[in-house]
């Protein structure tokens, strides 16, 4: 497959590869709409769901391997998430896959979803492996909270947070938000514009766990706390479910069953000086990875945010998505909040929003649901479609080391 | 209650905290001050560093009132201050803590009506907890 990237730059006629000054600001040869996501697969979510997380793996990355009408026995690539439990020697031995000769494992929670499919993009165009999976299974809703468990310590940020009660990651979020709020004059009804976007998406998708259950403003607002100044409906579900994707050269993804949606560009980004989810120590914490994976993204796109039709944005807690509203372009600093105002992530819009319903409404399998999400609306097949949408950015975690994907079909 | 985890780099902060000192790591070659403790300094990468005392004065960056479900220890006394306390001294050095009435008062000793941003601050250490504690400053 060596020379995949170009073949599939020609065929897309947008240009894979690029020379010393090319337009991409970029002298080596780079992954612009060289592969594409083909398939895609999932399980059903619920809180609790009978079959363990290597099962569900199973189920989800062969029906992404259908859903593409790829054989298992194609697949020579895999990506998924540090926190995995299902190791990629389990997975291959099950579904039967090839010889594998490229696999990788990001870390950083949810920060790593995007990145699953960004490692295979770059593996692919780089002549690394043919077709990849990547997939993320998690009995979150059912499993214990990671927090409770006191016994694995994170490595050294906890000694500074954890003694004095910041026990959970919405209480280090928490942290930022308030700052954010106090600083920038976003209020909770900011907050509730995000909750009610993801909500109502997910009043339209049956598979959403949220399907048949609206939210109003005096539900929000009369919510229990969990960490002040986040609420319940500020939080993600805890939800059981696996989900997977399958990436292919562009020049495959012609002969796929379904229509392609091109990784246009990819992203990670790990800022300097930052301190992941507690990151209090240094000059602005507010400006955090979002930041850094945005420039990235921009930098080798030939879109800009206002480009953008819909967007699948990280929402494990509400404060992120102004965050990171701000970081990927779509406003300017201290707007996030402003930007929600008037049905702005809503269909019709400014900006829709997490158009499954998120990880707010949808279901929390780190993110994963957000990037399956994206390729349905490029396949025009979302239960709440945005129409004629082609263009599409997915985010993973922000406050984390994080990662984004530009989705275009 | 939780107790730190103290790794090589931080052990240093928790012994002067234990004598009633709040010390930051600082480079012995160029002078900046780092957090949290690491092996070397990110701006002249030298590995000599220095253990700088800070008068323990400082304000309330951010706070936080967690509620349950948390753990047993922690739900008893919720809901609580966390606080973020910006160092005079070293304003990019933020940290985490509790606000209380005294040393070794429970975290919920403060009420909720007297935190706020900006507040003025000042160290305490509780040997109870073997914690650094916050309590206002009287101005
Ligand atoms: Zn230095």
């Amino acid at each position: 497959m060596a020379g995949g990237a170009e073949k599939a730059g020609g065929a897309r006629g947008s240009g894979g590869v690029r020379g010393p000054g090319g337009a991409g600001g970029s002298s080596t040869v780079g992954i612009k709409d060289a592969t594409a996501i083909v398939g895609i697969g999932q399980t059903g979510f619920a809180k609790r769901l009978p079959e363990d997380e290597k099962t569900l793996a199973c189920r989800a990355v062969l029906a992404a391997l259908d859903d593409a009408g790829i054989d298992p026995g194609e697949v020579d690539a895999l990506a998924s998430f540090t926190m995995e439990e299902t190791e990629e020697v389990e997975l291959a031995k099950a579904v039967g896959f090839g010889d594998l000769t490229f696999f990788s494992k990001i870390g950083y929670g949810g920060g790593g979803s995007c990145a699953t499919v960004a490692h295979l993009a770059t593996a692919i165009a780089a002549g690394q492996a043919t077709v990849g999976v990547a997939w993320r299974s998690r009995k979150r809703g059912s499993g214990p909270r990671p927090w409770t468990n006191t016994a694995v310590q994170l490595p050294t940020p906890a000694q500074w947070t954890r003694p004095f009660g910041l026990l959970r990651p919405v209480d280090e979020i928490a942290m930022l938000a308030r700052r954010y709020m106090h600083e920038y004059g976003a209020t909770r009804d900011h907050l509730f514009n995000v909750a009610l976007a993801c909500r109502n998406r997910a009043n339209q998708n049956p598979d959403a766990i949220m399907y048949e259950r609206p939210l109003t403003r005096e539900m929000y607002m009369t919510s229990r706390w969990i960490s002040e100044p986040l609420c319940l409906f500020d939080n993600c579900l805890e939800t059981d479910g696996a989900l997977a994707c399958v990436v292919v050269s562009a020049e495959r993804a012609r002969d796929c069953r379904r229509r392609p949606v091109y990784v246009h560009s990819a992203a990670q980004g790990l800022p300097a000086q930052h301190h992941g989810m507690v990151n209090y120590w240094n000059d602005d914490p507010l400006t955090g990875p979002a930041w850094t994976a945005a420039r990235h993204l921009w930098k080798h796109a030939d879109l800009t945010p206002q480009d953008v039709d819909v967007a699948q944005i990280y929402d494990a807690f509400s404060p992120l998505i102004p965050l990171s509203l701000e970081g990927y372009g779509f406003c300017g600093r201290g707007e996030g909040g402003a930007f929600t105002e008037g049905g702005a992530l809503e269909i019709g819009g400014r900006l829709p929003i997490n158009t499954g319903g998120g990880g707010l409404s949808e279901a929390y399998v780190h993110g994963f649901n957000l990037i399956t999400e994206g390729v349905k609306q490029l396949r025009g097949t979302s239960t709440a479609q945005v129409p004629g949408a082609s263009t599409c950015l997915v985010t993973a975690g922000e406050g984390v080391p994080t990662s984004a994907l530009l989705l275009r079909s | 209650m939780l107790s730190p985890v103290i790794d090589t780099e931080g052990a240093p902060f928790w012994e002067y905290a234990g004598r009633g000192e709040l010390r930051v790591q600082a480079c012995a070659e160029c002078g900046e001050v780092r957090f949290p403790p690491r092996p070397c300094c990110p701006h002249c990468r030298s590995f000599a560093c220095e253990w700088r005392r800070t008068d323990g004065r400082g304000r309330i960056w951010s706070y936080v009132r967690p509620h349950p479900p948390l753990l047993p220890d922690y739900a008893a006394q919720a809901p609580y201050h966390v606080v973020l306390v910006e160092l005079d001294e070293a304003p990019r050095i933020r940290l985490v803590g509790n606000l209380v009435s005294g040393p070794g008062a429970p975290l919920d000793s403060v009420p909720e009506e007297r935190v706020r941003i900006g507040a003025r601050v000042q160290f305490v250490f509780d040997p109870g907890s073997g914690l650094p504690q916050w309590v206002l400053e009287r101005s």
